[in-house]
């Protein structure tokens, strides 16, 4: 569907020159949800720009359903961006526009007769639930109704591909998660595939199958969303993951705690297994339950969980050992 | 002369006021024509605009600060041979017109482009990302996001001509300020400079609260 090549982008700033985007090479399948997260100024924005050339890349290739974009000519990177929605932070409506002009314009865009307008300006305030707004101006209303109208505007003309400039950054938790949910519904009904951008972990964790993280304009982890919660690697990564989890124990429990601290992450699919009561009884150990949670991501669960192990240390080593092979993740956080 | 403030104004008032109109119709008419789509040209052409054209936007830059850098009285006399070309006179009302279109269609024309630089870029942006051509562009989003900075530059155009119109008497081009400085001041009629000063603050003020009222109209964002 997508294809970046390594991608690099360069801006003249002052006397020296800034790179945003180095050597970033990823691919996106047809009917996915990717996710690009990571600290503002990684270039998760201007990444995204490049995929409809509103950022044009200093080198690299963008390729759209197996063709190669970036040597295309005006007329012709005009009928691309037709078929390729874009949803931005700050909505970006025209004020001076009613809420059906604003939905048009892509359609009047790409030459829609009159009825055709009014027909899937209808069609697409059902999909995002605005039908009464249709005469409104997007000073009359929410945010979270701004940016459903800018959905709208994004999916007039069909687009295959729909490319999201942190669109939640900008509205409240609630609608955070109703928009999100539009994107998924539409995502899942209508096939369309969609890039997203965004510092949050937990938009990712909401609707993203697959997702890049970003550090200094390079992608230095790429996963599916499931294992790289599971699994991840880099420490960038785990940092924005333990953060979104909120695991972090309080300084006074960790000075009364004794013994060895480890952290588990365990799958789905093993969840059920009574691990932890089975550990303690075979290695004559106290396991503690400190912190414990499930996450849904992709809705698959994760386990999360925070034990001190007490007991003689070659117990405990055994112990760890045991529960190595049986979670996704075991870290040592402190030895006993 | 022996002729009192009521003379005077009863026969040289309407005359004054035909002048003034005619010349503001033909100069702001022409301001709109061609100052709009210049200031237009001057936007579209700046760095990263649609048009962006560097000889171009530093050009049309040049022109427009040329004309507005001119007091007007010198510019008035600079183009009395372009007058004389134009129109085949050097005075008389439509001979003043050339210098006041000539400054009203440069003046117009930065306000229109102070007016379209401040329309939100990310518009602009999202309707270039969703495929809309140049003009698309233009004409839904430029023109009616800009439309009440245009109607409020285009006001302070016009009461601008007013005051520029008085000195267009320098070429007789007549008009109510040139009632006002002839007689008012130049023969000391007290009567006739109250009566046209009085008239010309009700005009200034009329065209002003016009246009806010029209201004206010097309302005959504803050409602």
């Amino acid at each position: 569907m997508l294809e970046l090549k390594n991608i690099h982008v360069r801006f003249p700033a002052g006397d020296h020159t800034v790179d945003a985007v180095r050597g970033v090479s990823l691919s996106v399948a047809r009917g996915e949800i990717y996710g690009i997260v990571g600290t503002s100024g990684a270039g998760k924005s201007t990444l995204l720009r490049t995929i409809n050339l509103l950022e044009r890349p200093t080198s690299g290739q963008v390729w759209i359903d197996e063709r190669e974009i970036t040597g295309l000519d005006a007329e012709s990177l005009r009928a691309v961006r037709l078929r390729t929605g874009m949803v931005f932070q700050h909505f970006n409506l025209a004020h001076s526009r009613t809420v059906e002009d604003n939905i048009a314009l892509p359609l009047r865009a790409a030459g829609a007769s009159e009825e055709r307008i009014r027909e899937r300006v209808t069609q697409l305030l059902e999909l995002v639930e605005l039908s009464d707004k249709r005469h409104a101006f997007p000073g009359q209303l929410s945010g979270g109704q701004k940016q459903r109208v800018g959905i709208a505007r994004a999916l007039a003309n069909e687009p295959p591909l729909l490319l999201c400039d942190e669109p939640t950054s900008a509205v409240d938790l609630e609608t955070t998660e109703s928009i999100l949910d539009l994107l998924a519904g539409i995502n899942a009904r209508l096939g369309v595939t969609i890039v997203i951008i965004s510092h949050e972990m937990a938009v990712i964790k909401r609707i993203c199958h697959r997702v890049a993280v970003m550090q200094a304009g390079e992608v230095v982890e790429e996963n599916a969303a499931y294992d790289l919660f599971a699994t991840p690697q880099h420490a960038l990564t785990r940092e924005l993951i333990e953060k979104s989890l909120n695991l972090t124990l309080p300084p006074r429990l960790l000075e009364q705690t004794k013994g060895t601290l480890v952290r588990l992450v365990y799958r789905g699919e093993s969840a059920e297994e009574p691990i932890i009561a089975a550990t303690a009884r075979q290695h004559q150990i106290h396991l503690n339950i400190l912190h414990g949670r499930i996450e849904y991501i992709a809705g698959r669960p994760i386990g999360i969980l925070i034990v001190s192990l007490e007991g003689d240390s070659r117990h405990i080593a055994d112990a760890l050992h045991h529960l190595e092979i049986k979670v996704a993740q075991l870290e040592i956080l402190r030895h006993g | 002369m022996g002729s009192t403030p009521l003379d005077v104004l009863i026969s040289d008032l309407a005359k004054a006021l035909w002048e003034t109109a005619l010349m503001s119709g033909i100069s702001l008419g022409l301001a709109l024509l061609l100052g709009l789509p210049l200031g237009f040209l001057l936007f579209l052409s700046r760095r990263g605009m649609l048009l962006e054209n560097r000889v171009l936007n530093l050009l049309g830059g040049f022109a427009t600060n040329l004309v507005r850098s001119l007091p007007f009285v010198i510019l008035l006399i600079l183009v009395l041979p372009l007058a004389k070309l134009l129109t085949g006179h050097t005075t008389g009302p439509v001979a003043a017109s050339v210098p006041l279109v000539i400054a009203c269609v440069a003046f117009y024309a930065r306000l229109v482009e102070v007016s379209l630089s401040e329309v939100d870029r990310g518009v602009v942006e999202a309707a270039r990302a969703l495929g809309a051509t140049h003009w698309l562009v233009v004409r839904e989003v430029l023109f009616p996001e800009a439309l009440p900075g245009l109607i409020r530059g285009f006001t302070v155009t016009a009461i601008s001509l007013i005051g520029y119109s008085a000195m267009a008497g320098v070429v007789g081009g007549g008009g109510i300020g040139f009632l006002a400085i002839n007689y008012g001041y130049y023969r000391y009629e007290t009567g006739v400079l109250i009566v046209t000063v009085a008239i010309l603050i009700a005009l200034v003020q009329a065209i002003q609260v016009a246009s806010d009222r029209l201004a206010h109209r097309h302005d959504r964002r803050r409602r």
